[in-house]
C-alpha cells in the first residue's frame, strides 16, 4: 500500500508553483493529549492508546481528503528514509520503535506525526512563500482534531509540550530558502547572526545538525510563547522578505563584479549534469543549486526551476534506491544518480546570456 | 566594557531575571557564541540552569514529578518534561528559563474551544490586572510595562 502511495506521488507531477529563492513554506503545530504522559515518558500501552485515539480523530476528516494512515512499525528502513527525504516526517520519527504513526493527506501537503517528541505534530507544507494559506489549513486541521480529543493546555502557558522551547502556541513556521548569492559572497554568517538576534533560527536542508548542501537553508521562528500565531508568522515573514532582498542584492553584485566567473561556474555545472557517470549527492546538490540560480537569471527556461526542485529530492540516497527497486551499494547509487541526472539534463539548451555583461 | 570571560570588547549584553533578581552579564561575540547565547536553539537548558548558582538547586535537587517520575536531574540533562503535571512541579525552575527563551511568559495564541479554558482565559486577564497593580505599587515599571502590553494583547484577542 505504501509503495502505491509513493508511486502515486511520483506520477502526480502536477504543476506546482516554483519561484526564485523560496522553495517551500511549512507550519508545524505541537500538541499533546490531556491525561497521557508525553511520548518520551509513556509506556507501550499508553503510546498505543494515544496512537489509536489520534488516528480515530483524523479518520473521515474532509481537511485530510482521503488520507492514508500508517504505523511506523510497518514501514521498512527505506520507506522511512524516503519520507524523511520528502520532508514529510522528521529523522527522529523514523528512528522510533513502537506505537508511532503518520497520517498523510492525498495531496501530501498535510502530514500529522503521532508520538514523535509530542503526541501530535501537525504539519502543513506548500511550495513557494505562502504562510497565509498554510497557516489557515494547519489551524483548521488543528481545530478539527481538537473537537475530537482533549489537548493538554494551560491558560498561562498555552499548549503544553515535551520541550519548553515549543510551549505556548506550539508553532514552528519555516521556509526553505535557496541562498546561493549570500553563500558565494560569504555573507551567510552575517545573515545568520543578524536573524538569530531576532529569535529566528537557520538550519540546513534536513533540519537540526544537517549541512547546507545546495545552499538551501531552513529558516524558522524560535520563540513560541508570549506572542500570538499571527505575530510570530508576521515577524518571520518580514524577516524572510528581507532575506530575499539581501539574496537578490548579493546575486546582482556577484554578476556585476565578476559575471564571467559566475557564468563559467553555471556552465560547468550544466556540463557535469549532462555528462557525469558517477556522482555523489552532495556534489549533485551544489550543481543543481547553480542550475536553479541560472533559471532565476533567465539563463534557462522556467521549467528548469521545478525540475531542479524535484531533483533536489530524487537524488537523495533513499529515492535513488527506491527507483532501482532493489537494494544497491553506495557506489552503484552514484552510478544510478548520474544516469538520472544525464537523462533529465541531457537536453539542456545553451544558456541564454542576453543581458549578462 | 570588557567581556566577563576574556578581555575583549563586550558586544552582547545578557540580562536575566532569576528568582526575582536581575543578573547582568557582558560578553564578547566569541564567548557569547561559545556559550550558545546568540543561538537559542543551541542554548542548553542545563547550562542556563547552572547559572542559577545553587540557590534554586538546593530546593530543585529533590524535585520529582509524582505523576510520571521525571526528576529535576532528568530535565536538566535532556531538556524535556515528561507530562502535563511536570509543568506544575518544575514551575519554579522553569519560569526563569522561559523568560530567557521566549518573547513573553503569557500565552497569547490560540485557545482551545472547550469552555473550561475560556473561563481560565478570563481568569488570567484578572490575574494580569492584579499583577499589574502590584508592580505599579512596587514601582517596578519595567515589569508593569511588560504586563500592560500582555494585557493589551489579551484584551485585543477577546474582542476578535
Amino acid at each position: 500500500m505504501f509503495h502505491d502511495l509513493l508511486n502515486k506521488f511520483g506520477s502526480s507531477k502536477k504543476k506546482s508553483k516554483s519561484i526564485p529563492v523560496t522553495l517551500s513554506t511549512r507550519i508545524r503545530l505541537a500538541r499533546n493529549l490531556k491525561e497521557f504522559p508525553f511520548p518520551g515518558k509513556a509506556e507501550d500501552g499508553q503510546r498505543k492508546a494515544v496512537l489509536s485515539k489520534c488516528m480515530d480523530a483524523m479518520t473521515d476528516m474532509d481537511t485530510l481528503k482521503e488520507c492514508t494512515s500508517l504505523e511506523v512499525d510497518d514501514l521498512s528502513e527505506l520507506d522511512r528514509q524516503i519520507l524523511v527525504e520528502k520532508h514529510l516526517i522528521s529523522p527522529e520519527l523514523s528512528q522510533v520503535d513502537e506505537g508511532s504513526g503518520i497520517v498523510l493527506s492525498s495531496d501530501r501537503n498535510c502530514c500529522v506525526m503521532i508520538n514523535e517528541e509530542d503526541h501530535l505534530r501537525i504539519q502543513v507544507l506548500q511550495p513557494g512563500l505562502e504562510f497565509e494559506k498554510v497557516w489557515k489549513r494547519a489551524d483548521e486541521l488543528d481545530s478539527k482534531i481538537e473537537s475530537q480529543v482533549n489537548y493538554a493546555y494551560d491558560c498561562e502557558l498555552g499548549f503544553l509540550t515535551a520541550c519548553p522551547t515549543n510551549l505556548g502556541t506550539g508553532l514552528r513556521a519555516s521556509a526553505m530558502m535557496h541562498l546561493p548569492g549570500l553563500v558565494m559572497s560569504k555573507n551567510m554568517d552575517k545573515v545568520i547572526n543578524a536573524v538569530n538576534q531576532l529569535g529566528i533560527a537557520v538550519r540546513g536542508l534536513f533540519g537540526e545538525g544537517s549541512d547546507a548542501s545546495g545552499s538551501i537553508f531552513q529558516i524558522s521562528n524560535q520563540q513560541t510563547l508570549g506572542e500570538s500565531e499571527g505575530a510570530i508568522i508576521d515577524r518571520l515573514n518580514g524577516t524572510l522578505k528581507n532575506i530575499v532582498r539581501q539574496e537578490n542584492f548579493a546575486r546582482e553584485k556577484l554578476m556585476q563584479d565578476d559575471g564571467l566567473r559566475l557564468v563559467d561556474k553555471i556552465s560547468r555545472a550544466v556540463g557535469i549534469l549532462k555528462s557525469c557517470h558517477l556522482i555523489q549527492s552532495s556534489e549533485s546538490m551544489d550543481l543543481l543549486s547553480l542550475v536553479r540560480l541560472a533559471t532565476d537569471f533567465n539563463m534557462l527556461p522556467e521549467r528548469f526551476r521545478s525540475l531542479t526542485d524535484r531533483m533536489f529530492i530524487e537524488i537523495q540516497p533513499g529515492h535513488v534506491q527506491f527507483s532501482a527497486g532493489k537494494p544497491v551499494e553506495p557506489s552503484d547509487r552514484d552510478r544510478l544518480r548520474a544516469e538520472l541526472l544525464r537523462k533529465e539534463f541531457g537536453r539542456t539548451p545553451q544558456l541564454n546570456l542576453e543581458g549578462v555583461s | 566594557m570588557k567581556c566577563h570571560h576574556c578581555d575583549k570588547q563586550a558586544t552582547v549584553h545578557l540580562t536575566q531575571i532569576l528568582n526575582g533578581q536581575m543578573h547582568k552579564m557582558d560578553l564578547c561575540e566569541s564567548c557569547a557564541q561559545a556559550n550558545g547565547v546568540t543561538n537559542p536553539e543551541n542554548l542548553s537548558i542545563g547550562t542556563l540552569m547552572d547559572s542559577t548558582e545553587g540557590d534554586t538547586d538546593a530546593s530543585a535537587g529533590v524535585m520529582v514529578c509524582e505523576s510520571c517520575g521525571t526528576t529535576h536531574q532528568d530535565f536538566k540533562k535532556g531538556g524535556r518534561l515528561g507530562c502535563e503535571a511536570c509543568y506544575h512541579v518544575f514551575r519554579p525552575v522553569l519560569d526563569p528559563l522561559l523568560e530567557g527563551m521566549h518573547a513573553g511568559t503569557q500565552h497569547l495564541g490560540k485557545i482551545p474551544s472547550g469552555s473550561e479554558s475560556r473561563v481560565q482565559f478570563e481568569q488570567s486577564v484578572d490575574d494580569l490586572k492584579k499583577h499589574l497593580l502590584t508592580a505599579i505599587e512596587n514601582e517596578d515599571f519595567e515589569k508593569a510595562a511588560e504586563l500592560r502590553d500582555q494585557l493589551k494583547a489579551l484584551e485585543k484577542e477577546t474582542q476578535v
